[in-house]
C-alpha cells in the first residue's frame, strides 16, 4: 500500500509525465504476493480451528474435567489431561531452570569475556546445536545418557534419599531406568539452550557499546557492568529470550517421547516416567479411533492455546525493548 | 576499542586495591560463564562423536543398496528412506518458496508498516516457533482424513507449512537491507513495481534469499513430528502416486531406534548419521553463501 503511494507520489510531481500503462502483470503479481501473505494468516487460522473442530467433542463429552481429571482409560473411553499437562509443565520448568544459567552464561561469554578469534568458532558451535534434529537428542538421551544416568545418578540418589521424609519420595527411582521427567527435563534443557543463548548473545550485542565503556571506564568490574548495565538494559527482553526458549521447550516432541517413559500415571518423583502433551499424541494418535481422537486433539488444542500465550508474551516482550 | 578494554581489565595493575568482594563477584562471572560454554560445547561434541561412531559402524555399502528389512530378518538398507526423505524435502520446498518469498516480498515492499503486515509479521513468528506436531494434527484433518489414507502428499503439505515462516522471515529481512535508493532509481526510469521488485530488489537481496531457502530446507529435512500423521512411514518402496505411507529417514529413525531388534537399531544409528550430516552440511553452506555476500 505504501509502496504505492510512494510511486504514484514521486509521478505525480510533474503532471506532464507520460504514465506507464497500469499492465495485467503488475496487478498479477501484486495480487500473487498478497495472497500467499494471507495465505500465512490463513494456516494459523486453520491449525486453531481444526484444533477445536476435532477437539470439541472431548470438550463436550467431558467438560472442564477433561483438564482436571487424571484418568486416561481408553478401555472405557475416560479421558482427562492432567497427568499430560502436569508432565508438560514440569519438564518445561525443568528445562528452563537447567537451560536459561547455562545459555546466560554463554551469551555473557560470548559478547563479553571471550577473545576475539574464538568468538566465531564457539558461536558456530552453538549455531549447530540448533540444527541438529531433536529425534538425533532423543536418541542420545535413550541411548547414551539415560544409561549413565540411572547408574550415577538415579540409583545413588535412591540409595541416600530413601526413608527420608519428602526427598524419600521426590528423588527416588522405583524403577531405575534412566527414563523418566527429570531425564527429558535435562535433554530439553540441552535442545533450547542453543536458542536462549544465540537470542540472548543479539540482545546483549544490541546494547549500546558506548554505556559499557563508560562503565568500564569508571572502573567498573565485569560483573558490574553484567548487573548494572547490562541486565537493567537488556532485562526484559532476555525474558522473551528465556519465554521462546519455553515455546519450543512445551512443544518440543520427538526428544521428549524417546525419553520421558510414556507412563500414563501421575508420580510425586522426578525420577518416574510420566508423559508430556506431545509424547502423547505421537504415540497414541495413529491408533486412536473415536472419542480418544478427539480426546488428542483437546490435547492439541491445549498445548496450542499454552505455546500461543507463551510465544506471544515473548514477542511482545522482544518488540517493547527494540522500541525503546 | 573494545579489546584494549578488556584486555586493561583483565590485566593485574588496575586490581591494586579494589574490594575483595567486587574481585571474588568478579572472577566468580567469569569462571562460570567460561565452563557454561564448556558445557554447551562438550554436550554438543559428545553427541556428534557418539552418532558418528555409532552411524560409521552400522554404515556400510549395503544400507545403499538395499530396502529396509522386515521384522526379524538380517541385513536391509535405508534406501527407501532416503528417498523417499529426499522426495518428501523436495516436495515441501517446491511448494514453500514461491509461497515464503512472495509472502517476504508482501512484508517488505508493499506492505511495510501497514496494521495488516504488522498482524502477518506477528502471526509468521508464532508459526516459526508453533510446536511441529500440531501441524501435523492439522494436515491429518485437512488432507489425511478427506484423502482417506496417509500420503507424502500430506507429508510434503506438512513440511511446507514449516518451511515458509523460516522462508517468509529471511526474504523480508533481506529484502528491507536492499537500499531504497535503488528502487527509486528503477521507478524513476518508468518500470512498474513487479519490475522493480523482479529485476532490482530481489536480485539485489538474491544471495540472501536463497540462504533463507536453505535454511529452511536443513529445517524440514530432519523434522519428524509432522510426519508421523501425514505421511508415515513405510518398510518397502512406496508407491509412485504417493499415496499410502511413505517411507523417510526421520520416523524410520523413530521406529527403528525404539525397536527390539539389533539390526534394526543400527540402521536408524545410519539413518541418523546420514540426516545429520546433510543438515549440519546444508546449514554450513547457507551460512558460508551468507558471509560470502555480506563481505561483498
Amino acid at each position: 500500500m505504501v509502496a504505492v503511494s510512494q510511486q504514484q507520489l514521486v509521478m505525480s510531481m510533474d503532471t506532464s509525465i507520460r504514465r506507464a500503462p497500469k499492465s495485467s502483470s503488475d496487478t498479477l503479481f501484486r495480487l500473487a504476493s498478497f495472497g500467499s501473505a494471507l495465505l500465512v494468516l490463513i494456516v494459523l487460522a486453520g491449525i486453531i480451528g481444526s484444533m477445536i473442530w476435532g477437539g470439541l467433542p472431548a470438550f463436550r463429552e467431558f467438560g472442564l474435567g477433561f483438564i482436571t481429571s487424571s484418568v486416561w482409560d481408553v478401555q472405557r473411553d475416560q479421558y482427562g489431561a492432567w497427568v499430560a499437562i502436569v508432565g508438560t509443565l514440569t519438564t518445561a520448568f525443568i528445562a528452563l531452570l537447567i537451560g536459561v544459567p547455562i545459555s546466560l552464561g554463554i551469551a555473557i561469554f560470548l559478547t563479553q569475556l571471550c577473545p576475539p578469534w574464538l568468538k566465531r568458532p564457539v558461536a558456530t558451535t552453538i549455531e549447530l546445536l540448533a540444527a541438529v534434529p531433536s529425534i538425533i537428542y532423543g536418541m542420545w538421551g535413550l541411548f547414551v545418557f539415560a544409561p549413565l544416568f540411572a547408574k550415577f545418578v538415579q540409583i545413588p540418589v535412591s540409595q541416600i534419599v530413601e526413608g527420608l521424609p519428602i526427598f524419600g519420595t521426590i528423588l527416588y527411582a522405583r524403577v531405575p531406568s534412566g527414563v523418566g521427567i527429570l531425564t527429558a527435563g535435562i535433554i530439553l534443557a540441552i535442545m533450547i539452550i542453543p536458542f536462549i543463548a544465540s537470542v540472548a548473545r543479539d540482545i546483549l550485542d544490541q546494547v549500546p557499546p558506548i554505556l559499557r565503556e563508560s562503565a568500564y571506564g569508571i572502573g567498573c568490574t565485569t560483573w558490574e557492568v553484567v548487573r548494572h548495565v547490562l541486565l537493567p538494559q537488556a532485562g526484559v527482553s532476555i525474558i522473551g529470550a528465556i519465554m521462546l526458549g519455553l515455546g519450543r521447550a512445551l512443544g518440543e516432541t520427538m526428544a521428549v517421547t524417546f525419553v520421558v517413559g510414556n507412563a500414563n500415571r501421575l508420580s510425586a518423583s522426578f525420577f518416574d516416567p510420566g508423559s508430556t502433551i506431545a509424547s502423547r499424541i505421537a504415540n497414541e494418535f495413529n491408533e486412536a479411533i473415536g472419542l480418544q481422537l478427539n480426546a488428542l486433539m483437546a490435547l492439541g488444542c491445549i498445548l496450542f492455546l499454552v505455546t500461543f500465550l507463551v510465544l506471544v508474551l515473548a514477542r511482545l516482550l522482544i518488540a517493547r525493548v527494540k522500541v525503546n | 576499542m573494545d579489546t584494549a578494554l578488556q584486555a586493561s581489565s583483565t590485566a593485574p595493575a588496575p586490581w591494586g586495591r579494589v574490594r575483595r568482594s567486587r574481585y571474588v563477584a568478579d572472577k566468580t562471572l567469569r569462571i562460570v560463564c567460561t565452563i557454561f560454554t564448556g558445557i554447551g560445547a562438550i554436550a554438543l561434541g559428545w553427541i556428534l562423536l557418539m552418532l558418528l561412531y555409532q552411524g560409521l559402524t552400522a554404515l556400510s555399502p549395503a544400507v545403499f543398496a538395499n530396502t529396509t528389512p522386515g521384522p526379524m530378518t538380517q541385513g536391509g538398507g535405508i534406501i527407501n528412506a532416503i528417498t523417499g526423505s529426499l522426495i518428501l524435502t523436495f516436495l515441501g520446498i517446491v511448494v514453500a518458496t514461491p509461497v515464503g518469498i512472495m509472502a517476504g516480498t508482501y512484508l517488505a515492499e508493499y506492505g511495510k508498516g501497514s496494521k495488516l503486515a504488522s498482524v502477518i509479521r506477528f502471526v509468521n513468528d508464532i508459526l516459526l516457533a508453533a510446536p511441529s506436531i500440531l501441524i501435523g494434527l492439522f494436515v491429518y484433518t485437512l488432507m489425511v482424513q478427506p484423502m482417506g489414507g496417509y500420503s507424502g502428499w500430506a507429508g510434503g503439505v506438512a513440511l511446507a507449512i514449516i518451511a515458509v515462516p523460516v522462508i517468509v522471515r529471511t526474504t523480508e529481512d533481506m529484502l528491507r537491507l536492499v537500499p531504497g535508493s535503488l528502487r527509486e532509481a528503477g521507478v524513476a526510469l518508468g518500470a512498474p513495481m513487479s519490475v522493480v521488485i523482479r529485476s532490482i530488489s530481489w536480485r539485489a537481496a538474491r544471495s540472501g534469499m536463497v540462504t533463507g531457502v536453505l535454511l529452511a530446507t536443513a529445517r524440514i529435512a530432519g523434522e519428524t513430528a509432522p510426519l508421523l500423521f501425514t505421511a508415515l512411514n513405510n518398510n518397502f518402496w512406496f508407491r509412485a502416486d504417493l499415496m499410502g505411507g511413505v517411507s523417510n529417514l526421520p520416523v524410520m529413525i523413530y521406529q527403528f531406534a525404539l525397536s527390539p531388534y539389533q539390526n534394526w537399531r543400527e540402521l536408524a544409528w545410519a539413518g541418523a548419521l546420514v540426516i545429520t550430516l546433510s543438515i549440519l552440511a546444508l546449514s554450513v553452506v547457507a551460512r558460508l553463501l551468507f558471509k560470502k555476500d555480506s563481505v561483498r
